[in-house]
């Protein structure tokens, strides 16, 4: 990590007048990096992007550049890109801030990915409630086909580019790479059973890459200061910054552009960041990547919210949606929404998620409402098992991911709460009383 | 592999009004046209999730005849489209009210308050979460990515945050 100043990439502009109009973007150097990209062949554009560690922002934290070298290079039918800007997974709300303040930098993202992939049509994917940032990236959009940057040809390159915005209706699933491509393709999101994957058999059929709208973002960065650069700011298995979201009970909740290297610790307390909890209030729990995440205890933050790093903790850095409980707040309360949202989203295609994961809700709704009975505990636990067993991440019974991101919150709510959900037996009761939501829980 | 059969061969029933007034279908056919060019030609059906938002901004929801019409410009069967609309929350199969309030009361908001704003919506519309009247159709929604400016709730798909009591009473006198 460089000892300079940190210097934010993706969020530099936000908050600027006009930061998300083309003729702003270029001042501050906007579309350059493709303009290099262009002087490469493609496959040097991929190996560049290999170089520079990026990894997936959308969750996974796949490296991109590995990503775009599976797409088939001999394959005769058209290849696709589609942007996964669907950003439902509670906590996670950086996608947004992107679109709305900086849409150019994704659109040249785009650009570069779809000339190194041979890629002619790309689809922004945008959840449904998305209207103002649909709205923003379509004149973003309109902006750069009238710039020569899509269209017919890419800034005069002979190379065709056609982009479009496609809004979801409201389906957290259609945030998993398959289903968008089945939500895409006008159908329900359903997702697919992997292999094939998507860069080979992915939208109509056809090769696909599918890539989240920060990583997007990120690869102009790539070109214009090269890859050596970009990766020297991250640490060893992942290069350049991330965003993160922080929200729950600190003083300053917020979208903040972070070095890799940053803890939780740091982020929460930060003057800089989230400027710590309200006085007298102490950290209960953490959620570290979305409300999929396993929660880290407060002796837990110190860790760098980085991909390997949180791996090590038994949890994931996923989408960067960090969320803060106090003392103050009921874990089987907030297990039990946490538990409400899977249930409601899950498509319903396989047996372990569909009737588990209602199970679960009906289970926590019990204990925290003062009815629960010795044993459940344990049946809460055998039905998250049967969904995903835990540890480690990723050996769930069920066809794609929201199994396992149902599961485990579960888990790792009663590896470190377990207590606290056999007083709500014990006592039947919730012993936080009508005052469960911790210290900011009251409105007025 | 399965193959649908083309909805030239229903018929659908006679409806007792048009569907679209002449504006309407104008503005229907024009914006069809411009979503199927979007897609390759032999591949219409990818329009369904576009094609319905168009149907419920002109019509407010999806009627029934209107499904089929979109079925039918997609090369589809009707079931398909009932499929699809059934699938996401935003389409409404039934005419809701005249404005629809989602409340978020994910987490990170009932961590800043959702749970107590959304019975103080109950109580000011004097409705329970899931019901509607002729005015308003009230619902908890999950995650609208705003939990960093938490509480937040839609009304028609225009979003408000970082709410508070006086804000809510500022956008609901507002409202016509
Ligand atoms: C249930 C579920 C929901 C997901 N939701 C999102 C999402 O909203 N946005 C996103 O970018 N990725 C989401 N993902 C991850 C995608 O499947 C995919 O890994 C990602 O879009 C790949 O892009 P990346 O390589 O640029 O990270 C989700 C995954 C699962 C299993
Ligand atoms: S795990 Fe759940 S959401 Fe995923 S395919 Fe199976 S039923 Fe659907
Ligand atoms: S939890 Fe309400 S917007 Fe995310």
């Amino acid at each position: 990590m460089a000892t300079t100043a940190f210097e934010p990439l993706i969020s530099a502009a936000w908050g600027k007048p006009n930061s998300w109009k083309l003729d702003e973007y270029k001042k501050r150097g906007g579309y350059k990096g493709l303009e290099k990209a262009l002087e490469m062949a493609p496959a040097q554009i991929i190996d560049e992007v290999k170089k520079s560690n990026l990894r997936g922002r959308g969750g996974a934290g796949f490296p991109t550049g590995l990503k775009w070298s599976f797409v088939p290079k001999d394959s005769p039918k058209p290849k696709y890109l589609a942007v996964n800007g669907d950003e439902s997974e509670p906590g996670t709300f950086k996608d947004r801030y992107i679109l709305e303040h900086d849409p150019h930098m994704m659109l040249e993202g785009i650009a570069i990915a779809s000339y190194a992939l041979g890629v002619h049509t790309c689809y922004v994917y945008l959840r449904g409630e998305f209207k103002f940032q649909a709205e923003r990236t379509n004149a973003a959009i309109r902006e750069a086909y009238a710039a020569g940057i899509f269209g017919k040809k890419v800034l005069g390159k002979d190379f065709q580019l056609d982009c479009y915005v496609v809004r979801g209706a409201g389906a957290y699933i259609c945030g998993e790479e398959t289903a968008l491509l089945e939500s895409l393709e006008g159908k329900k999101g359903w997702p697919r059973l992997k292999p094939p994957f998507p860069a080979v058999v992915g939208l109509f059929g056809c090769p696909t890459v599918v890539n989240n709208v920060e990583t997007l973002a990120s690869v102009p960065h790539v070109f214009t200061r090269g890859p050596g650069w970009y990766a020297g700011l991250g640490t060893d298995k992942s290069g350049g910054t991330r965003l993160v979201c922080l929200s729950g009970t600190v003083n300053r909740p917020g979208v903040y552009e972070v070095p890799l290297e940053a803890t939780f610790n740091q982020l929460i307390f930060d003057d800089k960041y989230g400027r710590g909890l309200p006085a007298g209030r102490k950290v209960k729990a953490v959620i570290p990547g979305g409300s999929s995440a396993p929660i880290l205890s407060p002796d837990e933050l110190d860790v760098a919210m980085e991909f390997e790093a949180v791996k090590v903790k038994q949890t994931m850095a996923g989408s960067g949606g960090v969320i803060v409980m106090d003392d103050t707040t009921c874990m089987v309360r907030s297990l039990w929404r946490v538990a409400r949202f899977y249930a409601e989203e899950s498509c319903g295609q396989c047996t372990p998620c569909r009737e588990g994961t209602p199970w679960q809700t009906r289970l926590l709704r019990k204990i925290e409402e003062g009815r629960g009975e010795p044993g459940d505990v344990e049946i809460l636990s055998n039905v998250a098992s049967s969904i995903a067993p835990y540890p480690p991440i990723g050996l769930g019974n069920t066809i794609c991911a929201l199994g396992d991101a149902a599961a485990l919150p579960t888990h790792s709510f009663l590896m470190r709460f377990r207590d606290e959900f056999e007083a709500h037996i014990r006592e039947h009761r919730c012993p936080f009383g009508d005052k469960p939501w911790g210290a900011f829980g009251d409105w007025s | 592999m399965l193959t649908t059969k083309p909805f030239e061969t229903y018929e659908a029933p006679a409806m007792a009004e048009p569907l679209f007034t002449p504006e309407e279908q104008k503005k229907f056919d024009a914006e069809i046209a411009e979503i199927l060019s979007h897609y390759p030609a032999d591949r219409k059906s990818a329009a369904m999730l576009p094609a319905l938002r168009l149907l419920q901004e002109l019509k407010g929801w999806l009627p029934p005849e209107g499904l089929k019409l979109v079925a039918s410009r997609l090369g589809v069967t009707p079931e398909r489209a009932y499929e699809v609309a059934s699938f996401y929350v935003m389409y409404h199969l039934k005419k809701p009210g005249k404005y629809v309030v989602d409340v978020c009361t994910n987490l990170s908001c009932a961590l800043w308050g959702a749970e107590k704003m959304l019975a103080y919506l109950e109580q000011k519309l004097g409705l329970k979460a899931g019901e509607a009247n002729e005015r308003f159709t009230l619902r908890e929604t999950e995650c609208l990515a705003s939990c960093g400016t938490a509480p937040c709730l839609q009304i028609n798909e225009d979003h408000h945050e970082s709410l508070t009591k006086a804000k809510v009473d500022a956008i609901f006198d507002k409202l016509s």
